[in-house]
């Protein structure tokens, strides 16, 4: 039976998690470290551990801001970041309950406003987070600044051809 | 020069004034920009924590439009830029996934379309020197930070753009209109991206640290080219802390004497027009 990591390696596609020797530099310069319950290297040690629900359970997986900083000054090239992409996809196809409810929240949201419009529209986006979390008055002021700038548009351009931009959501989708 | 032109939505909305810009200063460059055809979005942070598959097909759709205009394709965001850069990388690395997301988007996907910058097109293929000609009144005071972010640089070997820890054609773009770029540390250093909605006091504590740097830097501005960055370092700053930011390419409007500038810097959260009048270079 193929361990957790290895099916984290193979849909990485990359250098090995086992290549890591620990020198600290990624979580050295990551800019949410102290955001982060585990560092980055902390979670390179943790699926090489085979420790698999700690990681997809963990708010750090979410709270990940993908700058690539870690990749960059990894001296063995581990692709830190699309590792916590694959626990990102795992964590939601095996359902575990999200640490960062709003993160998904802003994901879900994001994704469904391309798929109705082929584009984000930002009133849009923002309706259906609020609607999922219950954050009705957060950023009102500064919505509202912006709406008046004429920066926020109820009636932004759509895509014509919704139907390629569907077809592309169904023929990826995981159920 | 001919680019396809790919805005995305942010261009559209809340990065209005770096889309105008970009245009305007096109224009009068002569660089000849065509939107590509009913494009869609890039799929940005969302698709890629999510679905890898996705995040590749949102891209390619757009970048087989490109192909069917035939010019390479020009993406002033940031963002934008590095899911295209991110998809092309993995489509060219992996021929069962190119099979796949070509049957996903019932169109061959043939690769061969160059994504471009256009900081790269305006220091590069314009030219510093026919930029610097091109300036009527010099950025003279100014005293900006170049604030690059993450997503034009990193992964390198994705991007393949300039230095990732230290790019400086932001700074020379500056400098040849005549504003004195400041050195600092923090250019390549993360504003907190989509977080900025789900995690706000993250994302403030980050800003609040670019605008201390910058301000220790002896800057007076800041400098970007990402409305990502924009709208984080615009709205999530703390009174005490803000520092106006503009687009690169509105200091280019600016000092090329280009009209259309004046009617941008109402659009922003920090008001710059104290500082461009101090200056007086309104």
């Amino acid at each position: 039976m193929k361990s957790f990591l290895d099916e984290v390696n193979r849909r990485v596609n990359g250098v090995l998690l086992q290549n890591c020797f620990h020198c600290y530099k990624c979580s050295s310069g990551c800019p949410m470290a102290d955001a982060m319950e585990y560092n980055s290297n902390q979670m390179i040690r943790m699926a090489q551990l085979g420790q698999k629900e700690k990681l997809l359970k963990s708010s750090a997986i979410w709270l990940c801001v993908s700058c690539e900083t870690c990749v960059t000054r990894c001296p063995n090239n581990v692709d830190i970041p699309r590792m916590i992409d694959v626990f990102r996809e795992m964590a939601l196809e095996e359902g575990y309950p999200p640490a960062e409810k709003g993160v998904i929240a802003f994901h879900e949201s994001f994704l469904n406003t391309v798929k109705l419009n082929g584009r984000i529209n930002e009133p849009i986006m923002i309706a259906s987070y609020k609607l999922k979390t219950g954050s009705y008055f957060q950023d009102l002021v500064v919505g509202l600044k912006m709406l008046l700038k004429g920066k926020l548009s109820l009636f932004s351009p759509r895509t014509r051809n919704r139907t390629s931009v569907r077809r592309i959501f169904r023929r990826t989708s995981r159920s | 020069m001919r680019y396809s032109y790919y805005p995305g939505c942010s261009l559209h909305s809340t990065g209005k004034e770096y889309g105008l810009s970009v245009e305007v200063v096109c224009q009068a460059l002569g660089i000849e920009l065509k939107e590509l055809f009913d494009w869609s979005c890039c799929g940005a942070t969302s698709a890629h924590s999510t679905n890898f598959k996705l995040s590749v097909a949102l891209p390619a759709r757009n970048l087989v439009k490109a192909e069917q205009q035939g010019l390479d394709v020009m993406i002033p965001c940031a963002a934008c830029f590095n899911r295209f850069k991110s998809a092309q990388y993995h489509l060219a690395a992996d021929p069962d996934l190119q099979k796949e997301i070509s049957e996903t988007l019932a169109t061959p996907y043939r690769g061969g379309v160059a994504v471009r910058s256009p900081i790269d097109i305006f220091h590069r293929d314009f030219g510093l020197e026919n930029l610097a000609a091109r300036v009527s009144r010099k950025l003279e005071g100014l005293k900006p930070v170049s604030y690059y972010g993450c997503l034009w640089l990193r992964p390198a070997e994705v991007c393949n753009f300039e230095d990732p820890e230290n790019p400086v054609m932001l700074d020379e773009i500056v400098d040849s209109l005549g504003a004195e770029s400041r050195k600092w540390s923090f250019k390549t250093d993360c504003c907190g991206g989509s977080l900025t909605i789900s995690r706000t006091e993250l994302v403030e504590n980050m800003v609040g640290r670019l605008m201390r740097m910058a301000r220790e830097a002896g800057a007076n501005c800041i400098v970007t080219a990402c409305p990502l960055c924009m709208a984080n370092l615009d709205m999530r700053a703390r009174p005490e802390e803000e520092l106006p930011v503009f687009y690169f390419t509105e200091l280019m409007a600016l000092a090329m004497g280009l009209e259309e500038a004046k009617g941008w810097f109402k659009l922003h959260c920090i008001d710059p027009r104290p500082l461009l009048n101090s200056l007086d270079l309104l």
